[in-house]
């Protein structure tokens, strides 16, 4: 048993037996991290380039700790300190490094599509972790891993995604990797957040809040993307809160809560409600430990694959 | 896969672990201090064995762990197939204690030394042992068993399965025909 694919570029098109493998092994690397040494030497040798051409803190972090505990050799490349700035391609900027030896290159880019063309250009493996308004599939996997450790299972769950789903990557990644792993997958947000084409995506779509609640066992909060100009799409913050924000409040009124989850970072007071974020229906810092657990499992996965494998 | 003998049957892998666990009592005066640990796969099964009959012939219950040493492997990268890691399960603390590892088969030592590695990551024991049911030869490394419940001397190209009733319906140590030679670092 292995992975079939040889990088992590998406879930679009990702078979089960793919998702299943690594949100199998996650529990693994789980154990590893709870341990006072937090620390293997699975991957000694090998070399991961995280290769940031938009910024990113928290993703970046987790996979540096992911990496680090393999004991893989680490190097980081943030676009605004490197020759991006002198007007290099991005091919150039891959292939150059590349040329340096290295094994495996986790890549964000602003480009949809931009870790896809890499990897066909490149022989690294490539994981993408966030290619702009595309796919996000680290984050999808480690938010299904979150799930199911508090369900048991993700086959006939009804999960919900609620904001802004026109601009957001971990949306559709999420998306792909339910619909995949048999979940049924609705959106909620305002219209104006929701991209013109959502009904290709084979989900349910509501524009009121409370009948996706309570069609919801889980819910997954997306952040307004106040710096993507998110907040054009509605009048006001207020107003976003009043008709879309989760409230202990709105929660209340429901048999069956939902458990609650979020990519962070959060806007307190705008799309969650402080109540909820820190209440017990949320795994959101869950989230963040699996997240570490799961980028593990993946670089391992894809990090000791063979050719032979397939 | 040919079966060229049977090492032991049920009778006498019975007897094989009896063996083993009456070796470990007489280099051990008081389990007091002592655990055991498996490794993964049959070493789990091998380990529960012997603290069951250490239970029923001493009447104590030894602490028992699972220890699964994919992680620490210095051949992940060279096995024909992906080997995937299963979650380590030692639910009490080793530092300070008389640790028993335990495993099925011991042949190029690489499992076991793997194993001494990972133990290193999670405590310092006082003395570290190793139980194998059966000693096949062919060491690569300088490991050797504390206790052993059989020798058998085998060729490059021969096997020794460990069967365990919980995954294997029975019990019994086979010694087996490989189909094509062995890849380096199988143990």
């Amino acid at each position: 048993m292995a992975l079939s694919i040889r990088h992590l570029l998406g879930l679009e098109n990702v078979p089960r037996e793919d998702i299943q493998l690594i949100l199998d092994t996650t529990p693994s690397f789980l154990e590893v991290i709870n341990r006072p040494i937090k620390k293997v030497p699975t991957l000694q040798g090998t070399t991961i380039v995280n290769l940031f051409f938009e910024s990113s803190t928290r993703t970046r972090v987790s996979f540096e700790l992911a990496e680090r505990r393999l004991s893989a050799d680490v190097v980081n490349f943030a676009a605004s300190t490197s020759s991006v700035n002198k007007g290099e391609t991005l091919l150039d900027t891959a292939r150059n490094i590349e040329a340096m030896k290295v094994d495996m290159v986790v890549m964000r880019h602003s480009v949809p599509g931009a870790p896809h063309f890499l990897s066909r250009m490149c022989t690294s493996a490539f994981i993408n972790a966030g290619d702009g308004a595309h796919e996000h599939p680290t984050q999808a996997l480690l938010d299904m891993y979150s799930i199911r450790q508090k369900t048991g299972a993700l086959e006939g769950l009804n999960v919900c995604i609620i904001g802004d789903i026109a601009h957001s990557r971990v949306a559709r990644s999420n998306i792909f990797g339910l619909k995949t792993m048999g979940a049924s997958v609705a959106v909620c947000g305002p219209p104006s957040l929701l991209p013109h084409d959502v009904e290709s995506l084979g989900v349910r779509v509501f524009t009121n809040l409370d009948e996706a609640l309570s069609f919801s066992d889980v819910i997954n909060v997306l952040r307004i993307q106040l710096e993507r100009k998110a907040g054009a799409a509605f009048p006001s913050l207020r107003e976003y809160r009043e008709t879309f924000g989760i409230t202990g409040k709105r929660l209340e009124r429901l048999p069956n809560p939902p458990l609650v989850l979020h990519p962070g970072p959060l806007n307190r007071e705008v799309e969650i409600s402080s109540d909820v974020a820190d209440g017990p229906a949320s795994i959101i810092l869950e989230q963040v430990t699996n997240g570490v657990a799961v980028r593990m499992a993946v670089l391992y996965l894809l990090g000791t694959r063979k050719e032979s494998d397939s | 896969m040919k079966i060229i003998e049977t090492i032991a049957d049920e009778l006498g892998f019975v007897r094989t672990i009896s063996r083993l666990a009456h070796e470990i009592l007489e280099r051990n005066k008081t389990l007091e201090n002592v655990v055991l640990i498996g490794i993964r796969t049959r070493g789990e099964y091998i380990a529960r064995r012997l603290a069951a009959y250490l239970e029923e012939v001493e009447s104590v219950t030894v602490p028992l762990g699972v220890l699964d040493v994919t992680m620490y492997r210095d051949d992940v990268r060279g096995h024909l197939k992906q080997p995937l890691p299963h979650k380590t399960e030692i639910p009490f603390d080793i530092s300070g204690k008389t640790v028993i590892l335990v495993d099925d088969v011991l042949y190029t030592g690489r499992t076991a030394r793997a194993a001494l590695d990972a133990l290193t990551d999670l405590g310092r024991p006082a003395c570290v042992q190793l139980a194998i049911l059966v000693d096949r030869g062919h060491r690569q490394v300088p490991i050797r068993a504390d206790f052993t419940g059989k020798n058998v001397t085998t060729l490059e190209h021969e096997e020794i399965h460990v069967l365990v009733k919980e995954i294997d319906e029975r019990d019994a140590i086979l010694l087996v025909e490989t189909p094509e030679p062995q890849q380096p670092g199988k143990d």
